[in-house]
């Protein structure tokens, strides 16, 4: 998984750089979320600007950090979805479930 | 069945990298389908899904006692359908007793098989003499 990490505002900004996100590298996005939390970074947002193609395992690895900041009472926070991106969580509801926001400084300004 | 307009058939080891190989062949592919009536666009994210899916699938049943197992994956569309088959060396798994996904409760996993349904018009899942077949048409018209 090609992504950068940030510090803004007490957040833990993961920027996802593939374009994919697949069976290939999802399991290194989900072992990030999981390092990041057990290093105490509870507010996570992910940027997924760049993502243009998301599959169920991707799906999978957010489903994951979602699960595992909230039994920390942290916020993870999506960001810079794409159309493609938006309309799979729409399809499996997860649109219910995750806190997304348009863009970086609208996830920053918001509150939980 | 009419006369193929496009026929492809890839043959890849059994590696998660040649995912993003396989789910761009079907992007490109609904791209070109002039004749295609209906949003162009959501077919070609629709056949990268389906076809990342059901590679990926195969991939994860496939025989690991064997380094050189492949995947061998065919595409077929003439002007009323699109017939994708994915041939996989593994012990198989049940279709019918892949569960459709609890949303209220959603899992990591489970969600592939749900696509694949949701996106196109038939799914079979069945034996053959060296493997399995998952055999995936969308109509068309």
């Amino acid at each position: 998984m090609n992504a950068n990490l940030e510090k803004i505002n007490g957040y833990s900004v993961v920027n996802v750089l593939d374009e994919r996100i697949d069976a290939h590298n999802s399991a290194g996005l989900k072992e990030m979320f999981l390092r990041l939390i057990e290093q105490g970074e509870v507010n996570i947002i992910v940027q997924l600007d760049r993502v243009r193609f998301i599959d169920s395992s991707g799906l999978g690895a957010l489903l994951s950090g979602h699960k595992n900041v909230m039994t920390k009472s942290g916020r993870f926070i999506l960001a810079g979805c794409k159309q493609q991106v938006l309309s799979m969580f729409e399809l499996t509801r997860l649109n219910r479930i995750f806190e997304i926001y348009v863009d970086l400084t609208e996830a920053l300004g918001s509150e939980s | 069945m009419c006369d193929p307009v496009i026929q492809v058939e890839v043959i890849i080891p059994t590696q998660t990298k040649y995912l993003n190989l396989i789910g761009s062949i079907g992007e490109h592919i609904a791209k070109e389908l002039e004749e295609y009536s209906g949003d162009r666009e959501a077919l070609a994210y629709h056949l990268n899904l389906v076809l990342t899916e059901a590679t990926a699938n195969a991939i994860k049943h496939a025989n690991y006692n064997d380094p050189k197992d492949t995947v061998r994956i065919t595409i077929h569309i003439d002007d009323q359908e699109l017939n994708i088959k994915v041939y996989d060396h593994g012990q198989g798994f049940d279709l019918e007793k892949v569960d459709i996904p609890d949303f209220d409760h959603p899992k990591e996993g489970g969600m592939g098989i749900f696509f694949i349904r949701t996106l196109m018009d038939s799914v079979t899942y069945h034996r053959i003499n060296d493997g399995n077949v998952l055999e995936i048409i969308k109509h068309l018209k």
